[in-house]
């Protein structure tokens, strides 16, 4: 049987009808047409449905939507400000850190979690950071170099009032 | 795969959660990091889903008079912020950074993890090293089991139906104790070929207190009760190889695709010969 779930994504709040055995990616991606978020694996391990719940990066594959009730979700549609990219986002271009692109709307997202609560991370806390996320074209080379200049970029525009938060 | 139709409800109380509990066809879920997959995979089919991991009683970490008490579904990434952990038990957050991933650790639980039960998980090698207790709650009341009964075979545990793991108590450690967990991971799945946890203390060059819990290498996690035969002596290298040796002689070892019986025992010796080394390195 359908539920509505009232929860806020991307800062709007919004109402969701889902059967409890729905997994909120699939909530995100059929019901509120957030395709940015994927799917590419059946084993919680490959990172690419990752999104933040309360600001946490999580696998929207292992939770389910019923759960998200009352929650605030943010997917990658959720980053850019008025047609500006995240500096997260920016840095991924920048740095070629991406290829095909799959993996990256789950990169971003852990990598987003991961600035917040360590703004100066080394690269040995970068990759162990990022180990729920699997890449099959970088080598993840470029996607750490694009995580060191989001955390420098972020960095340099932390000040009160800066919009960069997301989520 | 879409798991089968079930209903969801959350628990408003304690008093619910337990309810949920000794209902036939209902199943707990706290972080659903394991429960999740299992119902994607139809390895779980339960009627009713009851969601504890919010409850407010089975949160937080605090100090109580024996050691430092956990709520059974606070998370592995709130152990691992946890000061008064790192203070009390630094084997917590050494092992916990090395559970699953990022987002794994975001969600899932300690009390998921122990309950579930996985010979492959982490922690329960922790919890019998530390000689920790489980406070296991039903509708018909309250009782304490420790770590060392807990564990009954892969995905068993002592936990009636009807029970609940509420709260997990980590005795103080002894005096100039030092921990150490270490293990040797599957690559893809992170999970534990053989995890080993150890608590060495030592006073005038002489072991004082010895112990070792096992995970990965048996089909229930277990504790390696020969390494009590350190107190007394020096640990040296030798010695700490021996003990090792000692700790999984006669131990009937997993073998499957990922690793043969003969190799889990060669890494159980070499991780428990390691964590020994370590802890009583940090000892005093
Ligand atoms: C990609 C991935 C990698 C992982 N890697 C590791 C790893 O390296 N090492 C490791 O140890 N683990 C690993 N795990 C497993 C993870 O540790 C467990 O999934 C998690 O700890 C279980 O906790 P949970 O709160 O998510 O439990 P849930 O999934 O919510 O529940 C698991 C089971 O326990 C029951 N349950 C939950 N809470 C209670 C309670 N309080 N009382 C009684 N029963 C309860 C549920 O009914 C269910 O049967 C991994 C998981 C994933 C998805
Ligand atoms: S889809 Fe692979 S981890 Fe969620
Ligand atoms: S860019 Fe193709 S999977 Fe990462």
């Amino acid at each position: 049987m359908t539920q509505t779930i009232t929860l806020n994504v991307n800062g709007q709040a919004l109402k969701a009808q889902a059967e409890p055995r729905t997994l909120l990616v699939h909530m995100l991606r059929d019901e509120l047409n957030l395709t940015g978020t994927q799917v590419g694996c059946d084993t919680s391990q490959c990172g690419a449905c990752t999104v933040l719940l309360d600001g946490r990066a999580v696998k929207s594959c292992s939770v389910l939507a019923v759960q998200a009730e009352g929650h605030k979700i943010t997917t990658i549609e959720g980053l850019a400000r008025d047609g500006t990219l995240h500096p997260v986002q920016q840095a991924f271009w920048e740095k070629h850190g991406l290829q095909c692109g799959f993996c990256t709307p789950g990169f971003v997202m852990t990598t987003v979690e991961l600035l917040r609560d360590n703004p100066d991370p080394t690269e040995d806390e970068i990759r162990h950071a990022l180990e729920g996320n699997v890449c099959r074209c970088t080598g993840y080379q470029n996607i750490v170099a694009a995580v060191r200049s989001a955390a420098s970029a972020l960095r340099g525009s932390r000040r009160p009032g800066a919009a960069v938060s997301g989520g | 795969m879409i798991p089968a139709a079930f209903e969801y409800t959350r628990a408003r109380s304690l008093a619910d959660a337990l309810k949920a509990a000794g209902t036939r066809g209902t199943k707990v879920i706290a972080g659903g990091q394991s429960l999740v997959p299992l119902l994607r995979f139809r390895l779980a089919q339960p009627s009713v889903v009851v969601d504890i991991g919010h409850l407010p009683q089975l949160q937080g970490i605090k100090r109580a008079k024996q050691g430092t008490v956990i709520g059974a579904a606070t998370t592995y990434r709130d152990l691992l912020d946890s000061k008064l952990l790192h203070n009390t038990h630094p084997i917590i957050a050494e092992t916990t950074a090395g559970i699953g991933d990022r987002q794994v650790r975001n969600r899932g639980t300690i009390g998921g993890g122990l309950a579930h039960a996985d010979p492959a998980s982490d922690m329960p090698a922790v919890v019998l090293a530390l000689d920790a207790v489980l406070t296991l709650q039903s509708r018909r009341g309250k009782r304490s089991v420790p770590a060392r009964k807990f564990f009954k075979g892969p995905f068993a545990t002592a936990m009636k139906k009807d029970e609940l793991l509420t709260e997990i108590l980590l005795p103080f450690l002894p005096q100039g104790a030092g921990t150490a967990y270490e293990s040797f991971e599957q690559a893809a799945s992170g999970y534990a070929l053989v995890g080993v946890a150890a608590v060495v203390a030592v006073s005038g060059g002489a072991v004082t207190h010895a112990a070792v819990g096992i995970t990965g290498l048996a089909d229930t996690p277990f504790f390696a009760a020969s390494a009590a035969k350190l107190i007394g002596r020096t640990p040296n290298k030798e010695i700490l190889r021996a003990a090792a040796a000692a700790a999984v002689e006669g131990v009937s070892a997993n073998e499957d695709i990922h690793a043969s019986a003969e190799y889990r025992l060669h890494l159980a010796r070499v991780a428990v010969r390691k964590a020994l080394t370590t802890a009583a390195g940090r000892a005093g």
